[in-house]
């Protein structure tokens, strides 16, 4: 075989061989997508966000279970994303040389890869056995050490994205460091950050195990964070486990709710980010 | 290229009668070494760059003179490992002393890159953001230094009904004499061109060359250039670097005819490099 004929041959195996590895990523996603929508559709009426979730047999929604996710996931991102932003901040533009930086990237990457069971148990040892209950504010808490390394991870990589030059430049004109941090390069980074937030808060808003343990859930409604509060991950374990066909169907329409919900952020986090860079 | 040939004739005459006995001195390096770790990047450099000349340091690539210009404003400074040891004068002080205050020198020394950087903010804010670093101005004052500074910059005209936009959103040569009329706007003694026209094409060199003759009545400017016509275009006195060292130094007419050194020569004439 002649040397172009090879050529061509390993660059058509190279390339079916990619196509197929797609293929399969793909179909599992699109059937799990098809799966939530022809179940989930069934479940889906105005009840589900008017009423708070049944007992079984009886008649209702998820109203109080997307109102404690929606607050939980909304403070844990509240508390998490500035701490987050501060800490890569540091780590791009203070922290690359010297010990501390090293340590807490180190530190930082563990986080980030701890299973969210382990930050869910950790939560309940200080938190929930302290404070002698489940609740919303022990939910919020494990929520955001799972929003906090991702934030921190994601800005700092967008920091360093931001070409040297830039920093230069803005040095040159004899800024001091702070104002060239925030004016010039979390400017140019900031399409970035906030992808990295949104990406942060669709990680958070399916986690049920952070929950179960320190939120738990609640039949009721309730937006009083002393209390244990309904949320949709946690609904949708117990609802779906359930042999109950009614409750079954709830479980359907979370998830459904929950995935849409993800899948939105994640377009309008692409689509943000996709802006800037054209810009 | 005949036009820039006839450009370089024109500016030769000019600079025929520099002597620099009678020029006054901006900066002058004396024993000056500079070291990036363990490497002696500048050796013993001695010269002098005068009030309201162009200073045009050429050389192969290597040879230090990117180094040698982000020395006068401390640019080095942002990297620990690189250190500079001797003497930069400035106004009978040197600028190497710790006690010099960065922002300050900063805002009397200006430098412009080899590619152009504006910043992810509007036109208006992009001039505005160097002034506002050094002074309170009320907005009306402000608005007019932005004016003053995009015309030194030979920009306003392009730009004067798009002020809010995005900086980024300008042209390749149109951004690098954003980043001009920026450092202009500070209103410094020195500009240092880093470079200026490597990323342009060849009109927008032409516009930005025809600019640095302009500015040198107010400014002292130093560039760095890898192009040899461009230094005989622009410049009224020439370094010529190698390895780290000075060469040779003098009015660019001197340089260019009758080159006293060998290897400047050798460069000049294109035998090496």
């Amino acid at each position: 075989m002649n040397l172009r004929a090879r050529r061509k041959l390993i660059n058509s195996t190279a390339l079916m061989l990619s196509m197929t590895a797609m293929a399969f990523g793909l179909f599992w996603l699109l059937w799990i997508l098809f799966e939530v929508l022809r179940l989930g559709v069934g479940g889906l009426s105005p009840d589900l966000f008017t009423k708070m979730t049944p007992p079984p047999g009886g008649d209702g929604g998820l109203l109080n279970a997307i109102a404690g996710s929606l607050v939980m996931v909304g403070l844990a991102t509240f508390v998490g994303t500035p701490i987050g932003i501060l800490a890569g901040i540091y780590l791009a533009e203070y922290g690359q040389r010297g010990w501390l930086g090293a340590v807490t990237r180190f530190i930082n990457d563990i986080l980030l890869s701890a299973p969210s069971i382990v930050i869910g148990l950790f939560v309940y040892a200080i938190l929930v056995i302290q404070m002698k209950g489940f609740s919303g504010i022990a939910g919020v808490v494990a929520l955001a050490l799972l929003v906090i390394p991702v934030v921190v991870r994601t800005t700092e990589n967008m920091l360093l994205l931001v070409p040297n030059s830039l920093r230069e430049a803005a040095f040159a004109l004899g800024a001091q460091k702070w104002k060239v941090i925030c004016l010039v390069t979390a400017r140019a980074a900031r399409a970035g950050i906030v992808t990295g937030v949104l990406l942060a808060v669709a990680r958070i808003a399916g986690e049920t195990a952070p929950l179960l343990f320190t939120a738990l859930s609640n039949q009721f409604w309730t937006i009083n964070l002393l209390e244990p509060m309904a949320n949709l991950p946690v609904t949708i374990f117990k609802f779906a486990m359930s042999p109950f066909v009614d409750w079954q169907r709830l479980a359907w329409a979370g998830v459904f709710l929950i995935t849409m919900g993800v899948l939105a952020l994640n377009i309008i986090a692409r689509v943000l980010f996709k802006e800037e860079i054209k810009r | 290229m005949s036009f820039a040939v006839a450009r370089g004739r024109e500016q030769s005459t000019i600079s025929g009668n520099l002597d620099p006995a009678l020029e006054h001195c901006q900066i002058s390096a004396r024993n000056f070494n500079f070291y990036y770790g363990k490497f002696h990047a500048l050796k013993d450099i001695n010269l002098d760059i005068y009030k309201n000349r162009v200073t045009a340091f050429i050389g192969p690539s290597g040879c230090g003179k990117s180094t040698l210009l982000r020395t006068f404003n401390r640019m080095y400074q942002l990297y620990p490992e690189q250190r500079a040891e001797g003497q930069l004068l400035m106004d009978g002080r040197n600028v190497l002393d710790r006690d010099i205050d960065l922002i300050d020198l900063r805002a009397r020394v200006g430098m412009v890159f080899q590619k152009p950087t504006p910043f992810p903010m509007s036109i208006f804010e992009n001039i505005a953001f160097g002034v506002s670093m050094h002074e309170k101005l009320p907005r009306g004052l402000m608005q007019e230094r932005v004016e003053w500074a995009l015309r030194k910059g030979a920009l306003w005209d392009e730009v004067k009904d798009k002020l809010n936009q995005s900086g980024m959103s300008l042209s390749g040569g149109q951004q690098q004499r954003l980043c001009i009329a920026r450092c202009i706007a500070v209103k410094p003694d020195v500009i240092l061109l880093d470079e200026p026209t490597s990323a342009l094409d060849p009109i927008s060199t032409a516009r930005i060359e025809e600019l640095i003759t302009e500015l040198k009545k107010d400014f002292t400017i130093a560039i760095v250039t890898h192009n040899m016509q461009q230094a005989a275009r622009v410049s009224d006195y020439t370094a010529y670097m190698y390895l780290g060292e000075l060469i040779e130094v003098g009015p660019t007419d001197g340089i260019f005819i009758k080159p006293k050194n060998k290897a400047t020569e050798d460069y000049i004439t294109g035998r090496f490099g």
